[in-house]
């Protein structure tokens, strides 16, 4: 192969393809719920130290807005990382490994997703 | 044959095997504790507490640590060796995680077991 080929891979001026989209999410998404985790095993660590401590984490999650903020975007990251999943496990499978048929999967793992993160930013609030 | 050092299992079948397994886990847990919450939204405290009193519950969510840590290394491992190049960099976001996933576990312990 000819390596003094152009190569281009500077992400910003790439279209990316609905599958890839799907995928970088997963990843950022990934990051997101392992740096995340503190918030979630701070808020499980108050909840289970004493009846203050329960009742202290959820005043928190029924007034602060940053803690109800901080809830939803990690349920958000958590719907996506978890459809995205089951989307990877299809794929593993054998299935939606087509064009058409990546395509549509991608789209239906982004609907799916937007509408669940809907639903929670409604449970939270 | 190209071995790594700094994937989990030391190997990219292994890796691509346990972050599966890993992932089912976390899924289970994640149903579970969503259901939960959205059928007990009166939850208290005392109910709250004596669900992470159980043996089985507790078996439930140190498994679910143990997988969301080596899920994690695999995935964050993953993430750095295609974008960091730098070893130096590398290296030293990879032992933040390590550093981040043991305290996530140590942290797991003492909370299920102090309750």
């Amino acid at each position: 192969m000819n390596k003094k080929r152009p190569v281009n891979l500077d992400l910003r001026t790439i279209k990316q393809p609905l599958p890839a989209v799907t995928s970088i999410l997963h990843r950022v998404t990934g990051l997101i719920l392992f740096v995340g985790t503190i918030f979630m095993m701070y808020a499980l660590s108050l909840s289970l130290e004493s009846q203050e401590g329960f009742d202290a984490a959820a005043a928190l999650l029924t007034e602060s807005f940053i803690a109800k903020f901080i809830a939803w975007g990690l349920l958000s990251a958590l719907l996506y990382h978890f459809f995205a999943g089951i989307k990877h496990l299809v794929m593993d499978a054998g299935y939606c490994e087509e064009i058409e048929s990546g395509n549509a999967a991608a789209k239906a793992t982004l609907a799916i997703s937007a509408i669940s993160i809907v639903l929670a930013g409604v449970w939270v609030w | 044959m190209v071995t790594s050092v700094t994937s989990f299992g030391r190997s990219g079948l292994y890796d691509w095997m346990m972050q599966r397994v890993t992932a089912v886990v976390l899924a289970a847990y994640t149903i579970f504790m969503i259901g939960y919450m959205l059928l007990n939204p009166e939850l208290d405290y005392n109910q709250w507490s004596a669900l992470f009193e159980g043996t089985a519950m507790r078996i439930f969510t140190l498994l679910t640590l143990l997988s969301l840590v080596a899920h994690a290394w695999i995935g964050m491992w993953s993430i750095s060796t295609d974008y960091i190049k730098p070893t130096g960099i590398r290296f030293v976001f990879q032992s933040a995680c390590g550093l981040l996933a043991f305290v996530y576990v140590v942290w797991g312990i003492q909370i299920l077991w102090g309750v």
